[in-house]
C-alpha cells in the first residue's frame, strides 16, 4: 500500500524511514518528538524529504532522485490534526464542503448525508467553529477529510487535545470510519492502546527511526539495543509482510 | 443646506483630500498585501533590512520624504525626467504627487496590522486546506485572506486616515496649489495665515474632524462585523 525510503533532518533531528507498509489500516506509534507528525507532513506532500521515494499504492509522490514531487492539492490524501483546523470564518457546512468542492462529481466516493449521519453531526451544519465542542470539532475535521474522498487518510493523533470520556465518545466513530467507508488509513498516536484498539498492524518510530512491528519477522535493528517498544509482547494477529531497514 | 454652509474652496479641499486619500488607499493595499504576506511566510534575502526600514517614514520627520521625493520625481529628479521625458508625466505638483506623499508616509501604518494579522493565521490551517486539494493561490483566496481581512481594513483604514491628515510631505513635494494639491490639511493652514481666515479655517477643522469621526465609527463597525463573520466572536 505505502512505500517510504526517505530521510529528512533539521538542525539535530534526523527522520529517516524505510518501510513497507500492506495493511488498509495500519498504526504508527511512538513517544512525542519522535518524528509521527512530520513523517505524516512528508506522506501528505506538506514537507519535502531530503533524499528519498514515497509510493502510494504505485503511484510515486515524490521522488528526490528524478526531482519529482507531487503537491499535496494533487495526492488526495486527507489529514486530520490533533487540533481539528477547521476553517474559523465557515459554518460547519461550509467546512465540510471545503475539500468536496475541489473534486470532480465521479471521484465522489461519499454522500454528503451519509458522512453527516456517520459522525452524527447533523445539527451542528448551521454553526461556527468556535461554538463547537472538542468532540466535535474533532467529529467535523473528520467529515470534511471523507468528504474529499481521500485514497488515504491520515490521522495525527486525533484524540490527543480531548479528556478521557470524549475519547471514548470519538474512538465508535473512528471504528465506524474504519469499517465502513473503506478508506485506508494510516493512524498515529503515542497511545498504544488507541492504536491496538484501532489498527491491524503497528508500527513503531523512535528518535525519528522507523521499525517493523515486533510480531513481523525480525527486522535487523542497525542501532543495537531494542527499543522498550519493541519489547512489547506481539499481539496474535498482528502480522504484518514488513521488511523492515534491512529485509 | 450643507452646499450654504460650505464655501466651493472648503468643498474643493475636501473633495481632493477625499480622492487623495481613496486612491492612495487603492494604490497602497495590494502593495502592503503582498510584501505583508512575504514579510509573514517567507524568507528572503535582506527581509531583515526590509522589517526594520519599514517605519522609518513614520518616524523621519514628514518633510525629509516629502523632499526626498521631490529629488527623486520632481521634473528634473531621477525618476521623474525619464518619466516627463518619455510619459509626459509629472508627479510634482499635481495631485497624484500628494497620493504618492501621502502613502509613502502611511505606507508603515497601512502594512503592520496586515502583516500581523498573517502572522497570526496558524499555517496549518493553510496547509489543512491543501489536503483538501486547494493550490496554493485557492488557499490564499479562500482561507488567508479572508482570515486576515479584520487586519487589512484596520490598515486601510488608518492609511486612509493618515492620508486625509498628511500635511508635511505633501507640501514639500507638492506644493499648495489651491484645487490642484490644497488638500484638507493645507487649507486649514493656508487659512489660518491670511488675514481675516479664522472662520474659514474653523469650519475646515469642523469639517476634518468630522471626517475623521466617521471614518474611525465606520471602521468600528466593519471590523466588528467582519470579526463576528470570521467567527472570532460568538453572535451571542
Amino acid at each position: 500500500m505505502l512505500e517510504l525510503d526517505l530521510s529528512w533532518g533539521r538542525g539535530r533531528f534526523a527522520l529517516d524511514v524505510s518501510a513497507r507498509m500492506t495493511h488498509r489500516v495500519t498504526g504508527l506509534c511512538g513517544p512525542s518528538g519522535s518524528g509521527k507528525s512530520t513523517l505524516l507532513s512528508l506522506i501528505a506532500g506538506l514537507k519535502k524529504p531530503d533524499r528519498g521515494v514515497i509510493r502510494f499504492q504505485g503511484r510515486t509522490l515524490v521522488d528526490t532522485g528524478k526531482r519529482f514531487f507531487l503537491p499535496p492539492e494533487r495526492r488526495g490524501i486527507g489529514l486530520v490534526f490533533q487540533d481539528a483546523q477547521l476553517f474559523p470564518h465557515l459554518s460547519v457546512k461550509s467546512n465540510l464542503l471545503y475539500g468536496r468542492r475541489h473534486r470532480k462529481v465521479e471521484e465522489r466516493r461519499f454522500h454528503f448525508d451519509d458522512i453527516v449521519e456517520l459522525l452524527e453531526i447533523g445539527h451542528l451544519l448551521a454553526r461556527r467553529p468556535n461554538l463547537l465542542s472538542g468532540g466535535e470539532k474533532q467529529r467535523v475535521a473528520l467529515g470534511r477529510a471523507l468528504l474529499f474522498s481521500p485514497q488515504l487518510l491520515l490521522l495525527d493523533e486525533p484524540l490527543a487535545s480531548l479528556d478521557p470520556q470524549r475519547k471514548q465518545q470519538i474512538l465508535p466513530f473512528l471504528r465506524r470510519i474504519r469499517d465502513d467507508t473503506g478508506v485506508p488509513l494510516l493512524y498515529v498516536s503515542h497511545a498504544e492502546e488507541e492504536v491496538a484498539y484501532l489498527t491491524e498492524a503497528v508500527w513503531w518510530i523512535r528518535q525519528g527511526r522507523l521499525r517493523a512491528n515486533p510480531s513481523a519477522p525480525p527486522a535487523t535493528d542497525r542501532h543495537g539495543a531494542p527499543t522498550p517498544c519493541a519489547e512489547r509482547p506481539a499481539k496474535p494477529g498482528n502480522e504484518q509482510s514488513a521488511s523492515g531497514p534491512h529485509p | 443646506m450643507i452646499g450654504d454652509w460650505i464655501s466651493s474652496p472648503e468643498w474643493q479641499a475636501l473633495a481632493l483630500s477625499a480622492r487623495v486619500a481613496v486612491w492612495c488607499t487603492l494604490i497602497g493595499l495590494p502593495i502592503a498585501v503582498t510584501l505583508g504576506w512575504l514579510l509573514a511566510r517567507k524568507s528572503f534575502a535582506g527581509k531583515k533590512l526590509v522589517e526594520a526600514l519599514l517605519p522609518l517614514p513614520m518616524v523621519l520627520p514628514p518633510v525629509v520624504p516629502g523632499y526626498i521625493l521631490l529629488l527623486l520625481f520632481g521634473r528634473y529628479g531621477w525618476l521623474g525626467a525619464p518619466l516627463y521625458h518619455y510619459f509626459g508625466v509629472s508627479l510634482a505638483f499635481h495631485w497624484s504627487g500628494a497620493v504618492l506623499a501621502s502613502l509613502v508616509v502611511g505606507f508603515p501604518l497601512l502594512i503592520q496590522p496586515v502583516r500581523l494579522s498573517f502572522q497570526l493565521i496558524d499555517p496549518r490551517l493553510e496547509q489543512a486546506a491543501r489536503t483538501l486539494g486547494a493550490g496554493p493561490l485557492k488557499v490564499f483566496l479562500t482561507i488567508t485572506l479572508p482570515l486576515a481581512s479584520p487586519g487589512i481594513l484596520a490598515g486601510a483604514v488608518l492609511a486612509f486616515s493618515r492620508s486625509l491628515g498628511e500635511f508635511g510631505a505633501t507640501i514639500t513635494f507638492v506644493g499648495n496649489v489651491a484645487g490642484e494639491t490644497r488638500t484638507l490639511p493645507l487649507a486649514i493652514y493656508s487659512a489660518i495665515q491670511q488675514p481675516g481666515g479664522e472662520a474659514m479655517a474653523m469650519h475646515l477643522i469642523v469639517i476634518s474632524i468630522a471626517a475623521s469621526t466617521i471614518a474611525l465609527f465606520l471602521s468600528q463597525f466593519l471590523s466588528r462585523k467582519l470579526q463576528t463573520g470570521l467567527g472570532y466572536q460568538d453572535h451571542a
